[in-house]
């Protein structure tokens, strides 16, 4: 009974994020026109997927108590990438695949390097490789255009036995390769601690370096994942400026709604999917309810306002108003 | 530029020469350098018809990083100026349809949309307690999606006011465009404010520690609310007479002025951290942020090579000298 109540305790913020995704989608599939099928699941699901990739990197740099404004540049760098790779016999695309994983691993290891043993800032770090890595997508692909090797992309779009998005199943692989084995290891415990407390955390002499590292280094890995699969649903490769900065920005939103503590040490990968899947689904109600589509940015704006308002609601709980100075 | 130094130097030359900011001392060196580099292009590179046009191009910048640097020496960062900027500009603009009596408020109107702007960001960080930068991306977008609804995703079609054009474009005093004389004003405000005020010392005290200046009984959340405030105008401003000089507002006119802005006020000095920094140096980092954009302009360095530059520039230059201490 007292496990089960610590349980529910630790995984409160996710289920909230689970519940608000469920209400969403409820609502959503309730008013299309289609209803409830296949189709519209595999369509929601192939939108939010990626911006769940892309949260999901965001959220490992946030529970270390930095942030990332580079994934959405190296979201797109690496859909420009892959959109030269990813081609040719099945082994080539092997290769090609491997490479643009290499890519995003690469940019993740650069922004861990300058902000961990360079000592900058994250937020000035970040804004500054993001133009770098926007610089070389733009050399990669001047134009969009680009192509993709259509059977890997069309299997990894497309629906396992006629019922469950594939990409859905990749997102679960991907948790269970990459997240999972990270927090059970002692830099993912690592990473959770400094981001709490990192005094304490190097009093205790964790490794809170080269956990950082790993984090922002595997941040770099999925946002890469989020752009492979960019490019399996497009087909192209684009340097979109206007792409990269709303991904990075939807991506704390996600986190934000997913219930990961901007101050660190708090929440989940899983929280952030269901954050990013439900703030997806959330701008797809305007479409669903006839409004105008000039109407998104705005929407999605003030949906973003408000998620970063509610964890103000804290402050209500502070006795001492020191503590508002942490 | 020599006339920026020259026309700072009353104030801040005594105290310049006894300790020479590092920063500030690295980013002149590098204005020079670049401008030896530059004339190696073109001799027309040192001539003082191309330095002023520098100068004129700066001012939009240095009038934005002013702002962004009262907020960065708190600590705090704004990433809501590429809307601050194009809001103002679009304001402005839509004001001056409204016939004479909207054109003689273009201005103020345009400049109170971005303080407007301010005040958001500054009640969410000041009151609300959320992270800067996480509130100035919000409100960005919202700013962004109320200009898309009221333009319908278009650039909007009215026009700068003849006062717009005239704050960007003319010249008051003979040789000397208005655009660097409004610059002027507003650095020179700044400087007394950050120096000669209890605002600026409250500036810098809650930069340094802001649990200390509150026990010291600075109201800090006003001061922040304020520094926010200041700093949406200012890129409002920026923006109006951005619009003035391309006499017409476009959607994407601020987001050329994040990076650019950011970098101007931290290559000159300043901790983003809060709590140190000189306007000396911001508005060195000005002058050399615009420099470099100039020259790779005259090396027809396509749009990715100007971005690469830029962001390793940026890079190296704080690994120079903006690393925090090793010391836990």
């Amino acid at each position: 009974m007292n496990e089960w109540r610590y349980w529910f305790a630790e995984q409160k913020a996710t289920l909230t994020a689970f519940g608000i995704f469920l209400l969403m989608f409820v609502i959503y599939t309730a008013n299309h026109p289609a209803g409830f099928t296949a189709n519209v699941v595999q369509t929601a699901a192939n939108k939010g997927v990626l911006l769940a990739f892309v949260a999901m990197a965001q959220t490992l740099v946030v529970i270390t108590a930095g942030i990332d404004l580079s994934v959405g540049m190296i979201f797109i760098l690496t859909n420009c990438l892959a959109s030269w790779l990813v081609l040719g016999t099945p082994l080539e695309t092997t290769f090609g695949v491997i490479a643009v994983l290499g890519a995003g691993l690469a940019c993740g290891a650069l922004n861990g390097a300058i902000v961990i043993y360079g000592r900058l800032q994250p937020i000035v770090t970040t804004i500054a490789t993001g133009a770098i890595f926007f610089g070389i997508a733009l050399l990669l692909r001047p134009f969009p255009g680009g192509s993709v090797n259509e059977d890997l992309a069309d299997a990894l779009t497309g629906r396992l036995f006629g019922l469950v998005p594939t990409s859905l199943v990749a997102l679960a692989a991907v948790v269970l390769v990459v997240w999972v084995p990270f927090t059970r290891s002692v830099y993912g415990r690592a990473a959770y601690a400094s981001g709490s407390s990192e005094i304490a955390a190097y009093m205790s002499g964790m490794p809170i370096r080269r956990a950082k590292f790993l984090a922002y280094t595997l941040a770099g890995l999925l946002a890469s994942v989020g752009g492979l699969f960019l490019t399996f649903f497009t087909y192209t490769g684009e340097a979109a400026l206007a792409s990269g900065n709303a991904y990075t920005l939807f991506s704390i939103a996600a986190v934000v709604l997913g219930g990961v503590s901007l101050f660190g040490g708090k929440g989940s990968v899983i929280g952030a999917i269901f954050g990013a899947l439900a703030f997806r689904t959330i701008g797809d109600l305007l479409f669903v309810f006839d409004l105008d589509p000039l109407w998104q940015p705005l929407f999605q704006g003030v949906v973003l306002l408000i998620a970063v308002s509610f964890g103000a609601f804290g402050l209500f709980r502070v006795r001492n108003r020191l503590e508002w100075f942490g | 530029m020599s006339d920026v130094t020259s026309e700072r130097a009353p104030r801040q030359m005594p105290n310049f020469m006894r300790r020479l900011d590092p920063a500030v001392t690295t980013a002149f060196a590098c204005i020079i350098l670049l401008l030896a580099f530059g004339s190696f292009y073109s001799t027309s590179f040192l001539s003082p018809e191309y330095l002023l046009q520098q100068l004129k191009v700066a001012s939009f910048l240095g009038v934005i990083a002013t702002g962004m640097m009262i907020v960065i020496l708190l600590g705090q960062i704004d990433l809501s100026v590429p809307w601050s900027v194009a809001v103002g500009g679009m304001m402005a603009c839509a004001a001056a349809a409204f016939g004479p009596t909207g054109e003689a408020f273009a201005i103020p109107f345009g400049i109170a949309c971005g303080m407007a702007i301010g005040v958001v960001n500054g009640f969410g960080v000041a009151y609300l307690r959320i992270p800067s930068m996480i509130i100035t991306l919000a409100t960005n977008a919202v700013a962004q999606g109320l200009m898309v609804v009221y333009t319908g995703g278009f650039s909007p079609q009215d026009s700068a006011t003849a006062a717009m054009r005239y704050l960007a474009t003319g010249d008051l005093l003979p040789g000397i465009p208005n655009a660097v004389i409004i610059w002027a004003i507003v650095g020179a405000a700044a400087v007394f404010a950050l120096t000669r005020t209890t605002f600026g010392r409250s500036v810098y005290g809650i930069g340094n520690r802001e649990r200390a200046a509150y026990l010291s009984g600075v109201n800090t959340r006003r001061i922040v609310l304020v520094a926010f405030i200041v700093s949406g105008g200012l890129s409002a401003l920026g923006g109006v007479l951005l619009a003035g000089y391309a006499s017409k507002a476009a959607q994407s006119m601020g987001d050329a002025y994040l990076l650019p802005s950011i970098a101007a006020v931290v290559l000159g000095g300043t901790s983003i951290l809060g709590g140190r920094g000189r306007y000396l140096g911001t508005v060195a980092g000005v002058i050399l942020i615009t420099l470099l954009q100039s020259i790779l302009a005259v090396m027809q360095m396509p749009e990715a090579g100007r971005q690469i530059t830029y962001g390793i520039v940026i890079l190296l230059m704080l690994l120079l000298y903006g690393r925090a201490p090793a010391s836990r």
